[in-house]
């Protein structure tokens, strides 16, 4: 019994939610292996393997690996699984896309997005966009898993070193290629790992006002994010929404700015462990989730927070 | 070029979720039923490419009672040729229901599937992905944009950093986000127009397949509310809170 995560990167540097991923299946109580995918990823695996409780990382690099394409990912997972009994992946767009994939060759239903771990089969899973929690027992010789990681705490990576193995199983893909990617550049902290939020609304009347949100961003080392109303005006890209259709964060602050906290919002949101809402209509109903209210003009608000910051 | 559209029948999207008294699950009696919002842009997107001459044929098919049968219609009067119902009563997780759906693509040959990214009741976003695997098809999630050219098709993808587009070898299996289009109102013509299409009903036991399900819900419960916390009349009231209570600041 081992469980198997598999490592989200970017042949440069891991994404923070694998420290999550860890802690989380630790809750399983079977020894941890991570798997790393890759072309020219022994340094991506390297940093894995200084990961608290990790008893192995399995570092699969080859030229074909490049994108981490879901077709033949899968089939590499598929040919690792027989080690297994739980495979996990954070629910990310990487693991959305990948991990049903290896589910389905594995013959299993996944269990998607958990929030909690009760014992190697009974998982919590949030349905209805949140609206209900469900508490779900896998009845699958295999587990396979995406992790909501922002509703686990995290490991150290403290140095430890984990021995890393080189699997050269090598499958092709016939079936898809990458283009190309088109990234939102940002040299801010990325939205789901930051520890502080600041999410601008239709409040904020035009894609201008927003240079507000991210001076006071800067002073916070915040990302900046923002609702569904504000993404469809244009006052912003759609990789920067927060919601049930956008980004699910749990920063230590969340501040809403002119935000009114539709329910679509709020199921992104409102595992926060401190809100802070900023807007002038004081029957606004992020008021009623948020730890702090501030009923004012978020014109007169921001300026003054940003100079007293 | 064929498409197949799958649609779901799932509690409407502005109806308020109950749970059931005694925690066993969302109660759906009496409450309002439509399509899933992701599978509607599906069809959309179906007929768009239809109008454009991309596509000859859309065929839409639903799993479940015989009242799946409104939201095929409905998929009709948008657009889609002719549906076809897997009439069944049983609750089927994803995995069962990618099973089922590939016997339906062995038998119809499309060259395209296009589906929702997830179904907004068990949002568990996997059945496109599983129907691909199964197919050994390649699949473009959660996509933005599409193209279609004669042997391939390209596919932007709404992803965590970005964007990201990816060319699939026809034929191809799409799932769609909710960026892709804005799905049209249905015209009463083509509501009646619809009446006339057919939709095949096929019972589930005849396809005989052997369905097992993995994931057995113990119980639902509401999710913990929050507590509205207090209302600051200043920056500094808000800032020494903050820094003093909440202690996020230093």
């Amino acid at each position: 019994m081992k469980t198997l995560i598999i490592v989200e990167h970017d042949h440069v540097q891991l994404m923070p939610s694998i420290a999550h991923l860890v802690y989380a299946a630790k809750n399983i109580g079977y020894p941890i292996a991570l798997l790393v995918i890759g072309s020219n990823c022994q340094s991506v695996a390297k940093s894995a393997a200084v990961i608290d409780n990790v008893s192995e990382v399995i570092c699969a690099d080859a030229s074909v690996y490049e994108h981490q394409l879901p077709e033949n990912s899968a089939l590499l997972i598929q040919a690792l699984s027989h080690d297994y009994s739980h495979i996990l992946v954070a629910s990310s767009t990487f693991g959305k896309n990948l991990m049903p994939r290896v589910a389905a060759l594995l013959s299993v239903d996944q269990i998607s997005d958990v929030i909690a771990i009760q014992n190697e089969s009974i998982f919590k899973r949030p349905i209805y966009a949140g609206n209900a929690i469900a508490t779900i027992k896998s009845h699958a010789q295999i587990k396979v898993m995406t992790v909501r990681s922002t509703a686990f705490e995290s490991v150290a990576m403290s140095g430890h070193q984990a021995p890393i193995v080189t699997c050269d199983i090598v499958h092709d893909n016939n079936l898809s290629r990458f283009i190309k990617a088109e990234n939102a550049a940002s040299d801010r902290p990325e939205l789901t790992a930051a520890r502080v939020v600041v999410s601008g609304g239709r409040g904020l009347a035009n894609a201008d006002n927003f240079q507000l949100l991210y001076q006071l961003a800067d002073k916070l080392n915040a990302a900046v994010g923002a609702s569904r109303a504000a993404v469809d005006a244009g006052f912003v890209p759609n990789d920067m929404q927060v919601g049930q259709t956008g980004k699910i964060v749990a920063p230590d602050l969340y501040i809403a700015v002119g935000i009114s906290g539709a329910i679509q919002h709020l199921a992104g949101m409102k595992d926060s462990k401190v809100i802070v809402a900023i807007n002038k209509d004081a029957d606004a109903p992020i008021f009623k989730i948020a730890d702090y209210g501030l009923s004012q003009d978020l014109f007169e608000v921001l300026p003054e927070l940003i100079a007293k910051l | 070029m064929k498409a197949l559209v799958t649609v779901k029948r799932v509690i409407d999207y502005n109806v308020k979720v109950r749970i059931k008294p005694d925690g066993s699950d969302v109660d759906l009696t009496h409450v309002k039923m439509a399509m899933n919002p992701f599978c509607e842009i599906a069809i959309e997107e179906a007929v768009r490419l239809k109008e454009k001459g991309v596509i000859s044929e859309i065929i839409v098919v639903s799993i479940g009672a015989q009242v799946v049968q409104e939201q095929l219609r409905a998929a009709l009067a948008m657009g889609a040729d002719r549906g076809i119902l897997i009439q069944t009563d049983q609750t089927l997780g994803s995995f069962s229901t990618a099973k089922i759906l590939k016997t339906v693509v062995e038998s119809e040959n499309p060259n395209l599937i296009i589906m929702g990214k997830q179904s907004i009741d068990s949002d568990n976003n996997q059945t496109g992905q599983m129907l691909a695997a199964l197919l050994g098809w390649g699949q473009g999630t959660f996509a933005s944009e599409l193209t279609v050219h004669a042997d391939t098709i390209s596919v932007t993808r709404e992803v965590d950093g970005g964007l990201s587009t990816v060319e699939l070898n026809l034929p191809a299996l799409v799932t769609v986000d909710l960026r892709l289009n804005t799905p049209r109102y249905v015209s009463v013509p083509n509501i009646m127009k619809a009446k006339r299409k057919t939709i095949d009903i096929t019972a589930l036991e005849t396809l005989n397949l052997s369905l097992v399900e993995n994931n057995e819900i113990l119980s639902v419960e509401s999710p913990p509310t929050r507590q509205a916390g207090i209302q600051v009349k200043t920056v500094d009231e808000l800032l020494d809170k903050l820094k003093n209570e909440a202690k996020v600041l230093s």
